[in-house]
This record gives C-alpha cells, sequence and structure tokens, in this order.
C-alpha cells in the first residue's frame, strides 16, 4: 500500500513526520518533473512546494480507490503547470456522486495499488524509444497531433491495464 | 451518466488531455464528454496512472535546503480546502456550467443564418469553442476543416454520410474530413464545438463575413 497510510495518516492526524517522508520522496520528483517540462529551477521548486502544500491542504479528499498517491501528486503537479507556465484554465470533468457509501472498498484500493505498480514496472521495461515517446508526451513536449502521427507508441501496454480500471469502475457503480 | 455512447475521445485526445498539453478549448469538450461518459473516464484515470508512473520514474531533482521549511510556511499561511459544494441540478455538465454561466437556458444564442444559433465560449486564443443549435432536420454548415474540430452532441442527434452522433458522442474530424452533417428530425440537436483554426466554409457564409463571426 504504497504511500497511502501516509496519506491516511496526514488526513486523520495531520501527521507532520509522515508529511516530511512523502515530501522526501515525491518532491524532488516533482521538481525534475516540471523542470523537464520547462520550468527553470526555480519555479521548479517553487512550484513543488505549492504541490506538495496542496496534497497537505486537500488530504481529506484524496480517495485511494480512484488514485494512488503517485497518480495524484501528478495530477496536482499537471494543474499547477498548467495554471503557472501556460496561464491556462483547466476543465476538469463533472465528479461523479458515489451514492452513500463514502469510505473506499479496501479490495479495490489493493487492486489499484497492484495494478500502478504494475504499470510502472510496464513503462520501466519498454524499449528505450517508446518510454522515451510516452515520456515527452508527458512533459507536454508533443502536440496533440504529434501524440496522434506518432508510430511505436505502445498503447497495448497501457491499454491492457485500462481494462482493468473499466472493470473496477463498473464495479463501483453498480 | 449514459450508457448508450457510441462514439469516444481517442488515444491520443486522452493522453494530452492528461498530459495537460491540449488548448483549454479542447479541454473543455473533453471535459464536458468525460462528464458523460465512464468508459473515456476510467480510461482518463488510466492515462493519469501512467503521468503518476512517469513522474515517479523521474531521477529526483535536489531540492534547496530549506524547501521542506518553506513549504510548511506555505501551509500554515493558507486555509485548508474544504471540498467544493455539489453544485445545483443543471441540465448541463458541470465543466460547461462554468462557461456559460448557468444551464442551457443562459446560453446566450446568436443566429447566424439557415436556422442555426451559436454562442462562442470565452477560452484563450489556442483553439475557439462555441455551441451551436441546430433545427431538427437541418443541414449543418458544409464545411473543410483546417487544423482539428472536435464536436460533441449535447442534445439530440446528427447524421453525416457515414456516422450517426447522439447525445454524449464526440466526432473528432481531421483535416481530410469533409462531410455535411443533419440534425436529426425530432428534436433540435446542440453541440459543443472546438476547432484549433478556423473554419473553411463551403458557400454557406461569405467568407469574409468570417472574421466578424468569429468562427
Amino acid at each position: 500500500m504504497a504511500w497511502v497510510t501516509h496519506l491516511v495518516a496526514i488526513r486523520d492526524n495531520q501527521d507532520q513526520s509522515a508529511f516530511a517522508e512523502v515530501f522526501a520522496h515525491f518532491a524532488p520528483r516533482v521538481k525534475a518533473f516540471l523542470m523537464k517540462s520547462g520550468a527553470n529551477p526555480d519555479l521548479a521548486e517553487d512550484v513543488s512546494q505549492d504541490v506538495m502544500a496542496t496534497l497537505w491542504r486537500k488530504a481529506h479528499m484524496f480517495d485511494p480507490s480512484k488514485a494512488n498517491v503517485s497518480t495524484w501528486i501528478f495530477t496536482i503537479a499537471r494543474n499547477r503547470r498548467i495554471d503557472v507556465l501556460r496561464k491556462q484554465r483547466r476543465p476538469e470533468p463533472e465528479d461523479l456522486t458515489w451514492g452513500p457509501e463514502a469510505e473506499p472498498d479496501q479490495e479495490d484500493v489493493l487492486a489499484l495499488q497492484q495494478e500502478s505498480a504494475q504499470l510502472g514496472e510496464a513503462i520501466a521495461a519498454l524499449p528505450d524509444k517508446q518510454r522515451e515517446l510516452i515520456v515527452r508526451a508527458y512533459y507536454a513536449e508533443l502536440t496533440h497531433s504529434e501524440i496522434a502521427d506518432a508510430t511505436g507508441l505502445p498503447l497495448g501496454t497501457i491499454k491492457s491495464r485500462i481494462r482493468l480500471a473499466l472493470d473496477r469502475l463498473r464495479h463501483q457503480l453498480k | 451518466m449514459m450508457n448508450d455512447i457510441t462514439h469516444h475521445l481517442t488515444d491520443a485526445l486522452l493522453i494530452a488531455y492528461s498530459a495537460g498539453s491540449l488548448p483549454e478549448g479542447f479541454n473543455l469538450v473533453v471535459a464536458t464528454h468525460i462528464s458523460m461518459c465512464d468508459e473515456c473516464r476510467a480510461r482518463m484515470h488510466e492515462f493519469d496512472a501512467v503521468g503518476g508512473a512517469v513522474m515517479e520514474a523521474e531521477p529526483p531533482m535536489g531540492l534547496s535546503d530549506g524547501s521542506f521549511a518553506a513549504t510548511l510556511a506555505k501551509i500554515a499561511n493558507t486555509p485548508k480546502v474544504e471540498a467544493a459544494a455539489p453544485k445545483a441540478k443543471s441540465d448541463l455538465p458541470v465543466p460547461l456550467q462554468d462557461y456559460v454561466g448557468g444551464g442551457l437556458a443562459d446560453i446566450k444564442w446568436c443566429k447566424v443564418g439557415g436556422g442555426v444559433r451559436q454562442a462562442i465560449l470565452k477560452t484563450d486564443k489556442s483553439a475557439s469553442v462555441r455551441l451551436l443549435h441546430i433545427p431538427a432536420g437541418a443541414q449543418m454548415p458544409d464545411h473543410g476543416h483546417r487544423g482539428m474540430e472536435l464536436t460533441l452532441v449535447l442534445q439530440g442527434a446528427f447524421k453525416d454520410e457515414t456516422d450517426r452522433f447522439g447525445a454524449g458522442d464526440i466526432e473528432v474530424a481531421s483535416e481530410d474530413d469533409h462531410h455535411q452533417p443533419v440534425a436529426e428530425e425530432g428534436q433540435d440537436c446542440i453541440c459543443l464545438a472546438a476547432t484549433d483554426a478556423p473554419l473553411r466554409f463551403n458557400g454557406w457564409i461569405p467568407r469574409i463575413a468570417q472574421p466578424f463571426l468569429r468562427i
């Protein structure tokens, strides 16, 4: 349950030592990600601090059955990048209403952690050229049409995971 | 939630949405479709997970010594974020409500000829996005595209030579597509359309009027 227990400790007990560990692991990676996406080192560090501060403040909104911790931090960092670097609004989809049961199903949480770990391993195992394409797309170096035209984008690797996410969503919506 | 959506977002659009590299107008159409389509919502979560994996695999970049303390200070200086209160029931998906300033009744339509009405939504200039209201049975403008156009059906349906697009369906049209869609009989068709280049109309509106209509 990588990092989920940390987030729960931050959410429920404002646990600063759990936050320090999350910070030590993720903040330098967020900074690296932002620099690769075009931010200079000072801005990247400042925005990384904002991202981690947002994580603390929004910890009560974290739902471990919908996203694992690295996914959630990525979405915060991406939105902040759009805001700061591109000065754009970011329309977000409507939140689903999950009905009366607010507490996420532990089975779903566990399944998501496993799938995320497998996804990370699958991407790491890709041939360099294919991994490079994915990474450049997420640094926002590729436009939409460049992504659409790219040959050798390893979507099969990603899509095998997508099937699982779909099944889980259908299960949740029952 | 709709279960009969047959035309979905492409992988490339979902990746670009997840990566945050789409123009704002395209983001709006994508976010609105996802609000209506569970399948694309699940795919979005998956592509976000790819982003998380990419970010986590980064070789860490050292932070300055005072960085953690600076972050704690930022936290101390800002209030806790409360979950947003659920919005009032509306006949438009949430992302669109923010741009329209309410529901269907609040859209400020302008006539553009042929019974068609449109309302341009304000976004940054990298793409233009508008709502279209086409009377049932009426022809949509015959246009070719430069760049790319996304058309999401909010109400009613339209058909072109090969396909039918009903509520929730999204058409992803590229430069090579040249089509003449018609709104289905029975109900007026309302669409959300975004393009990253000015449309090229063939005889429907004089070319000279285009700059004034901002289409």
